[in-house]
């Protein structure tokens, strides 16, 4: 199984993880295969190793735009009570959830 | 081959003049939907009233005198990834089952201030990620050329749509390949503009600085027209560009005299099917009959497309996903507490294409990983363009498959990602370059079925790709 | 808990203060930035993170941040935004647009009054969240049957100013903020209202035993809402910090909640379950990189800064640069700096700016008036409490010293008439001045009352005191 390989480029604790991070419950069969299929993504994405990548600056974006502003100017708002008939919960104009465990970061 | 009905630059035509009024065009258009969407599955939503109340506001419009705009009545479809007011809008997502923008996309409100008349939302495979649309959670598309086979994907609504002579445009987006490759395998006509030439407002996001939203289309004149219509500089979007779309229209009959054409020679071996290296082949004979200068060039880079894309675009993706959570909008499964509901909403709420991808894209960004994965994507993204370049300085367009292969028997590749992921090597190059490139029809494979040839050109330069998708299209009368 | 032994332990404090920054819409939305308003009331696709919305800055807010960047001398550069990425319920994309690698102000330093200066290093934009309620259970969030989310305040525009470890006593640290809200205030950045939470205060406190090299584990400190309890918490927390150290154990990288109510602060989190926060450039948005032009428009358009007033201060008036602090807080600097430009004595003026001018209505007073009055004064006609009295008079309802003095029956004594009566009281009560011969500095008070009480007040205490002294021979 590569996945248990400690050159593997992603282990089923690695996957683990990464589903917490992303708020995703995945069961025992679901770790082994989601684990495989990007263990065999990563393992394609190895070519990458063979390039000499020193000096060369990284791409976040297409295009080199500087300074996209806006004024500072009120504009156009969404009604609440349409925003809230979209929520799956609302309650005195406000979105309910499920007790929050924790503060924010 | 399925019949379509008139292009879309003929009913503007004959609506502004008054000889063919939109709410007949509609109703030919619905008439087809209804004889065959049962079997292709096409649309996640058909807008039939409101489509009904703007073709008549166009009729009404003309009787009074107006011109309702260069695309009077002609019937279009919308990916179903592009938000609609009060229309549901899902990404065919279980998680945002039922929901509607409170806004439109502004390609949406331009296309609606142009005349043309909104049909319907089109199928995709899950938040656009997938080339089969077998990943849309409410079943996937099937190619009407032939409906055991897929009509490619993400945009596969869109094309099959077009194809089908549902509506003779309709718009998709593009962050891999999502409306050339489908545009490929349903033999129809599908452009993604330069980065920014479009706005992405409104354009649910998978990739964002990939995306990129345009037309499909029967002709390479409609496609043009679409792209004047909704291309152009948008505040709402910090990505566009500046200055409006190029004109196109004007340049189609310039024909290639002259032109320097390159062949990706990374393109054009291992892993292309054959018969789909041969007709782009003979594409590049035609332009060199038509006076192009035809060669073969390397863009040495475009091999390692691949690997880069699959870090970059779920790792974006991983962000922009993270919004799903059950709060606000959307299906929410219920627990305990916040936490847990926002992971059960997202446990039930995606399938299992965006799961793979939002975990790669998080493991890409995450503490430790972030120098080797998704900094070292962005690099070669660099590199990627580089090469580009350099093929550019010498060459006006460059030429290749859009597609290895004709469209697959559905369930083919579904359980073998990395194989799904195989369909876009061509494409993919484009969107990390933020560069423009199109899918023409040209001709079929072996089996039969439609083959594409894509056209690619720089940041811009969108005047003589169209030029050339232009003489490609003529040489086949 | 006791205090802890200062000879023996440094403590070391840095802040990072959030302030809302006053602009008219959000950071990057153009729905209201308002502070109340009904729930959900200021909001639109971005503010709700709606699918499809995108991000696009707003030039005001970034005008402000360069003028709290200069004011605060900073290198201004370019920067890029970055998505922070976490899960929380009043977060909408459940991700924070923030400058991370690349802020847009970076390494400076403010000024405390006492001439103590302070690194800053670095000021960046970021969006603030929504505001969750957790309802049921009291109010406390561990107890709470549900929780309630507002997102009016969702992405109104932050800047972060993150302060250097330079602090060491929670005096310091008040003083710190004291003067980052006078600056903040002055540039029109932000109303600077803690209680209305428009600047927030988190503060990390590690303790050392002096002369250590390295600096210890500290503790981040959340929910400070008054300056006063910045202080209390900062004790508290060095105190935990020192017991822990004394009695063999270690301190625990952690953010810890400053409770009002009890005095002490709780663990919130420990920094080793910390998350993983996958920062990236956000593809929705492009580079600021503001023009040179730009950056020198702002800086010529930028206010006078409570230090520099404070500095130009002292060096007019020649006083000591401590003595200038509450004057300059209090906006009576300019008013000082008239007075002693018509003539007055430096020292005198501000001598009652400091201590006799705290009414509001002291700014708008003339100062003409006001050099007249300390002219009055130091010339002897009037004593130090008439002064007083009509300094008064002329903060409440203006007008003529002179007029007001002669109004009130102020004239001078002259000192022929105060000798007279010196002499008479000696005469009259010899037990006293026998006492006041032999030392007695207390009795002196009896002799002054007597004279203030025969003249009405006219008299110059301190031209009594004199006048005492000469006789005892």
């Amino acid at each position: 199984m590569p996945s248990s390989e400690p050159d593997a480029p992603i282990t089923s604790a690695d996957v683990a993880k990464v589903a917490s991070l992303a708020r995703l419950r995945l069961d025992d069969a679901e770790l082994e295969r989601f684990t495989h299929q990007l263990a065999d993504i990563l393992g394609h994405a190895a070519d990458l190793e063979t390039l000499d990548l020193a000096g060369v600056e990284p791409m976040a974006h297409p295009i080199p735009l500087v300074n996209v502003l806006r004024p500072d100017v009120p504009g156009d708002l969404v009604d609440r009570d349409e925003a809230l008939a979209q929520a799956p919960a609302a309650e005195d104009g406000q979105f309910r959830v499920p007790p929050v465990l924790g503060e924010a970061p | 081959m399925s019949a379509t009905g008139p292009d879309a630059r003929a009913i503007a035509a004959a609506v502004r003049a008054g000889e063919r009024t939109a709410a007949e065009v509609l109703e030919e258009h619905l008439g087809r939907i209804a004889a065959r969407e049962a079997e292709l599955h096409a649309f996640n939503h058909l807008t039939e009233d409101a489509a009904r109340a703007a073709a008549a506001a166009v009729d009404a419009a003309v009787a009074a005198g107006q011109d309702p705009g260069p695309l009077a009545g002609v019937p279009v479809a919308l990916k179903d990834n592009l938000c609609t007011r009060g229309v549901p809008t899902t990404c065919s997502s279980r998680i945002l089952e039922g929901w509607c923008p409170p806004y439109d996309a502004t390609v949406v409100t331009r296309l609606a201030a142009a005349g043309a008349v909104a049909v319907g939302k089109t199928n995709l495979d899950e938040f656009a990620m997938g080339s089969s649309t077998e990943n849309s959670a409410f079943g996937p598309t099937r190619n009407p050329h032939d409906t055991t086979r897929v009509p490619g994907g993400s945009s596969g609504g869109s094309a099959a749509a077009v194809a089908a002579g549902f509506a003779p445009l309709s718009l998709g987006s593009d962050t891999g390949g999502s409306i050339r490759q489908p545009a490929a395998l349903c033999g129809v006509v599908g452009v993604k503009p330069t980065y920014g030439l479009v706005s992405r407002y409104g354009l649910v996001a998978f990739g964002s600085s990939l995306d990129q939203i345009g037309p499909f289309a029967t002709t390479v004149a409609d496609a043009a027209l679409v792209c004047e219509v909704i291309g152009g500089h948008d505040p709402a979007d910090s990505t566009s560009l500046p200055e409006a779309f190029p004109e196109l229209t004007p340049h189609l009959a310039d024909g290639v005299d002259g032109l320097r054409v390159g062949v990706i020679a990374e393109m054009m071996g291992e892993g292309i099917s054959p018969d789909v290296a041969a007709r782009v082949r003979s594409a590049a004979e035609a332009l060199a009959s038509a006076g192009a200068v035809v060669e073969e060039v390397s863009v040495p880079a475009v091999t390692h497309g691949l690997s880069a894309y699959y870090l970059v675009a779920p790792a974006e993706a991983s962000s922009n996903l993270a919004r799903y959570d059950g709060v606000r909008y959307g299906n929410r499964v219920d627990a305990p507490t916040a936490g847990e509901m926002m992971e059960a909403t997202r446990t039930a709420g995606f399938g299992d294409e965006v799961k793979r991808r939002i975990m790669l894209g998080t493991y890409a960004l995450s503490a430790g990983y972030y120098d080797a994965f998704y900094g070292k994507a962005l690099k070669v993204r660099t590199l990627i363009r580089e090469d580009f370049d350099r093929a550019y300085a010498s060459h006006d367009v460059l030429l290749s498959p859009t597609s290895p292969t004709t469209a697959f028997p559905l369930g083919a590749k579904v359980d073998d990602p990395l194989t799904m992921y195989l369909n876009d090597v061509c494409t993919i190059p484009t969107n990390l370059a933020g560069h423009p490139a199109m899918s023409v029809p040209y001709g079929t494979g072996d089996d039969g079925l439609p083959v594409g040839v894509q056209v690619l050109a720089p940041a811009r330069g969108e005047v003589a790709m169209f030029r050339t998708a232009a003489v490609l299209e003529g040489s086949l009368r | 808990m006791t205090g802890i032994d200062l000879d023996r332990w440094e403590v070391v404090i840095g802040l990072e203060v959030h302030a809302e920054l006053a602009t008219r819409t959000k950071l990057f939305s153009a729905a209201p930035n308002e502070f109340g308003g009904a729930p959900n009331t200021h909001i639109d696709p971005l503010t709700l993170g709606l699918p499809g919305s995108l991000p696009v800055l707003n030039e005001h807010a970034v005008e402000l941040a360069i003028r709290v960047g200069l004011a605060l001398n900073c290198t201004v550069q370019r920067s890029v935004f970055a998505r922070k990425n976490y899960f929380y319920p009043d977060q909408p994309k459940n991700y924070q647009i923030s400058q991370y690698e690349l802020p847009i102000n970076v390494d400076g330093w403010l000024e405390l009054p006492s001439g103590q200066q302070v690194g800053i290093e670095r000021a960046h934009l970021e969006e603030d969240t929504g505001k969750s309620t957790h309802v049921g259970g009291g109010g406390r969030i561990h107890e709470a049957e549900y929780s309630l989310v507002d997102l009016n305040r969702a992405g109104v525009p932050l800047l972060e100013i993150v302060g250097r470890p330079d602090l060491r006593t929670g005096e310091e640290a008040r003083a710190y903020v004291s003067e980052l809200r006078a600056i903040l205030v002055a540039v029109g950045a932000s109303d600077g209202k803690m209680e209305e939470g428009s600047l927030r205060v988190d503060c990390n406190v590690s303790v050392r035993e002096r002369g250590a090299a390295e600096l210890g584990t500290r503790c981040e400190i959340k929910n400070i809402n008054s300056l006063r309890s910045l202080g209390r918490a900062i004790d508290y927390e060095a105190a935990r910090q020192v017991d822990l150290i004394t009695a063999g154990d270690r301190v625990v990288q952690q953010t810890r909640h400053w409770n009002e109510d009890d005095g002490r602060t709780h663990t919130l989190r420990s920094k080793e379950e910390a998350d993983d926060y996958r920062y990236f450039p956000d593809p929705d948005l492009v580079t600021l990189d503001p023009d040179p032009s730009w950056i020198e428009r702002v800086r010529l358009a930028l206010p006078p800064l409570p230090a520099a007033r404070r500095h130009r201060l002292a060096e007019t008036a020649g006083v000591p640069l401590e003595q200038t602090a509450l004057i300059v807080e209090r906006g009576l600097d300019e008013l000082c700096l008239a007075a002693v430009a018509a003539g007055a004595d430096p020292a005198r003026t501000i001598t009652h700016a400091e201590h006799n001018l705290s009414d509001e209505r002291a700014r708008a007073l003339d100062p003409a008036a006001f050099a007249a009055l300390v002219g009055m004064e130091v010339g002897g006609q009037l004593t130090a409490t008439q002064a007083k009295a009509v300094l008064a008079e002329l903060v409440e309802q203006g007008g003529d010293p002179v007029a007001i003095a002669a109004a009130r029956g102020y004239e001078a004594m002259d000192d022929a008439e105060l000798e007279g009566l010196v002499d008479g009281l000696i005469a009259e009560h010899p037990e006293e001045w026998a006492r006041f011969c032999d030392g007695d500095g207390k009795i002196t008070g009896f002799f002054v009352g007597k004279v203030m009480k025969a003249t009405q007040g006219k008299a110059d205490g301190k031209a009594v005191t004199a006048l005492l002294n000469s006789r005892k021979g």
